[in-house]
């Protein structure tokens, strides 16, 4: 039987806090490796799935209602329509018709209302 | 003549079906340092135990072209046999006829074998090695998949069954193994996914290999899709060995008796538990210091390592264990601890294999990510799985059991049979920092020096409530021992709940969060 010794190299203990109380303990791959949660940002698009854009249905600086189609992104066989999560002004637009976007491009930015005042 | 010409020819017919996928195809399987489906089976069962069944099935696809080709046994061996005496089933796909592709009439020698364990009520080992769905034969092997799912559905519970990875097994292919009980996977042989690497850089764009798509280690470690890894093919079937010992052949019966023995002196019980409850241990020594000759045969060993599962035998019978880990994570709940706890509770239920609960952690670890994920989901099921457990529970309190964690891991509260707290037992509503902090809140903000304050706290409360007396007062904890006494009690408590018996609601199947 071998003694766990928090001291020895070895071990790679490190502290971990709950409740307020440290514990000296080892941390797995999969804890180590964890996305960092980022607070999502709702006036930017991105592709929440890879495919190619089969039309964009806005231009700069048009104003957008919440529920407009923004664009066409093609992607698991679907042709599927993306909507404008909130009114604002289209800011920017980061994909071109035919292009392919994998999953994550940021294609639409759009600007707050009160951002223009 | 007559009866030796026909005996000849039925020797001639066999040599000719058991070459397989032929000499070519033998030598590739070789070369990938994979064993030949016969191989594998031949090295699992007792010496000239196997019997085969439908050695001589033939397809009957004709479109493609198909009907030109011969694949002998159609790609899968089926039969039976026994390990260590004990008889079963077994099916392995010969990935040297056609890729091991599925077919229409290798699904029915599957499913033939799947029906005979079932009705005989002995143990299942699938041997997976195939390429997946037979595209030339359509729908019908699509229908072969889903006849397999059914009754690896129909007998769960029943029959124990085992599915070894050893090769590809992709696409639906995978849910056959994801609906038995036990996964074992092999490093660099065994691949498992449903979505390949070619298909995810084709739709998806994104670069993957297939061992780190899928490979052993990702289901070892990552998914918890398998619960037995291993280095090479033969470790593997001496861990499903291992395994058919432990565990009863169906859920009426007992798993194999054996001679009880003491734990090795090196496991020296009073040792292994720090007295701070912030320092870490490994808890599998306190496990090997109470059971049968330090035998633990741990489950899922490198998947959510934070709790451990596994089985052990008491005065030589099976019995299941779940314990914190504090070497790990500090031995917290978490979304993956909890789900693999609970299925394991849930197997030692289904087969009547007593539960020993080993206790010692902080709570359920904090976090965006585990929130997210579903914590609150996946740790009930370990709640379901305690609750519902009619077998005999029995549960010791290492060390900590703060709050939630405390009623999860088999409390008095859901029916544990025995509780036991060894002195060193701090059964709380929170950690003494934590409940000080709240408690006291007024009285260390307003102190002229509130860290000073809030030492002084933590200690009034930790002195107060930091042990096990407070609960063994209302009975939450029946008796609260040495370390020494917990194998003697153990069995003791194993011995006068032989006869258990407890009467549940009526109906027809409860609906667990899963």
């Amino acid at each position: 039987m071998k003694k766990v010794n928090c001291e020895d190299k070895k071990v790679r203990c490190k502290s971990l806090y709950i409740d307020g109380t440290k514990y000296r303990t080892t941390l797995h791959k999969k804890y180590l490796t964890r996305k960092q949660y980022a607070k999502p940002e709702k006036n930017k698009v991105y592709s929440f799935i890879p495919g190619t854009i089969l039309k964009i249905n806005v231009s700069l600086g048009q104003c957008v209602k919440k529920g407009d189609s923004l664009l066409v992104l093609e992607a698991m066989k679907m042709q599927n329509i993306i909507l404008s999560p909130l009114e604002g002004v289209i800011k920017s637009i980061n994909v071109k018709e035919g292009e392919r976007a994998p999953k994550g491009t940021l294609m639409v930015e759009i600007g707050y209302t009160h951002e223009l005042t | 003549m007559g009866l030796k010409r026909k005996i000849l020819e039925l020797h001639k017919k066999r040599e000719e079906v058991l070459k397989g996928g032929g000499d070519k195809a033998i030598e590739k399987q070789t070369a990938m340092g994979k064993m030949t489906a016969r191989e594998r089976i031949i090295s699992l069962c007792d010496p000239d135990s196997f019997h085969e069944y439908d050695l001589f099935v033939e397809h009957e696809a004709r479109d493609f072209d198909m009907d030109k080709k011969i694949l002998h046994g159609d790609g899968v061996i089926i039969g039976t046999g026994t390990i260590y005496g004990a008889p079963v089933c077994i099916f392995a796909q010969d990935f040297t006829v056609a890729g091991g592709s599925l077919g229409l009439m290798h699904a029915r020698k599957i499913t033939k074998i799947m029906d005979h364990a079932l009705k005989m009520k002995v143990p299942l080992i699938g041997i997976n090695d195939s390429g997946g769905a037979r595209i030339q034969e359509g729908v019908n092997s699509l229908a072969g998949y889903g006849e397999i799912f059914f009754r690896n559905t129909l007998s769960s519970g029943v029959i124990p069954q085992i599915s070894v990875i050893l090769g590809p097994c992709a696409g639906g292919a995978v849910y056959s193994p994801a609906l038995t009980d036990f996964v074992f996977v092999v490093d660099k042989i065994s691949k498992m996914f449903i979505t390949g690497p070619e298909v995810i850089r084709t739709v998806l764009g994104e670069e993957i290999s297939m061992e780190d798509l899928g490979g052993a280690r990702v289901h070892s470690e990552i998914t918890g899709n398998a619960h037995f890894f291993s280095k090479s093919e033969a470790e593997c079937f001496d861990q499903i060995k291992k395994l058919v010992t432990f565990i009863p052949r169906n859920n009426m019966g007992k798993a194999m008796k054996f001679e009880p023995k003491e734990p090795k002196p090196e496991y020296k019980i009073s040792e292994i538990v720090p007295g701070d409850p912030r320092q870490p241990y490994d808890v599998r020594d306190v496990i090997k210091a109470i059971v049968d000759d330090s035998d633990f045969f741990e489950i899922q060993e490198l998947w959510a390592a934070n709790i451990v599962i596994g089985f052990g035998r008491m005065n030589g019978d099976t019995i299941g264990f779940v314990a914190n880990q504090p070497l790990v994570l500090a031995g917290v709940l978490d979304v993956d601890s909890s789900d693999k706890a609970a299925r394991f509770v849930r197997y030692c239920n289904a087969f009547d294999i007593p539960i020993i609960t080993l206790v010692d952690l902080p709570g359920y670890l904090p976090g965006i990510d585990q929130e997210h994920a579903g914590v609150i989901r996946h740790g009930a099921k370990l709640l379901y799985a305690y609750s519902e457990a009619t077998v005999p529970k029995m549960t010791v309190i290492l060390r900590k059991a703060y709050g939630g964690g405390y009623i999860a891991m088999s409390s008095r509260h859901l029916r544990a049979d025995f509780v036991f707290a060894w002195p060193t037992a701090e059964i709380a509503v929170m950690g003494p920092e934590g409940a000080a902090n709240i408690i006291f809140r007024k009285e260390i903000m307003s102190a002229e020096d509130p860290e000073k304050m809030r030492k002084l706290k933590v200690k009034e409360y930790k002195e107060k409530f930091a042990n096990p007396y407070v609960a063994a007062a209302r009975g939450y904890v029946d008796s609260v021992i040495e370390p020494e006494e917990t194998r003697r009690l153990l069995l003791h408590s194993i011995e006068v709940s032989g006869s258990k018996s407890v009467f549940l609601p009526k109906k027809k199947h409860g609906i667990p969060p899963f």
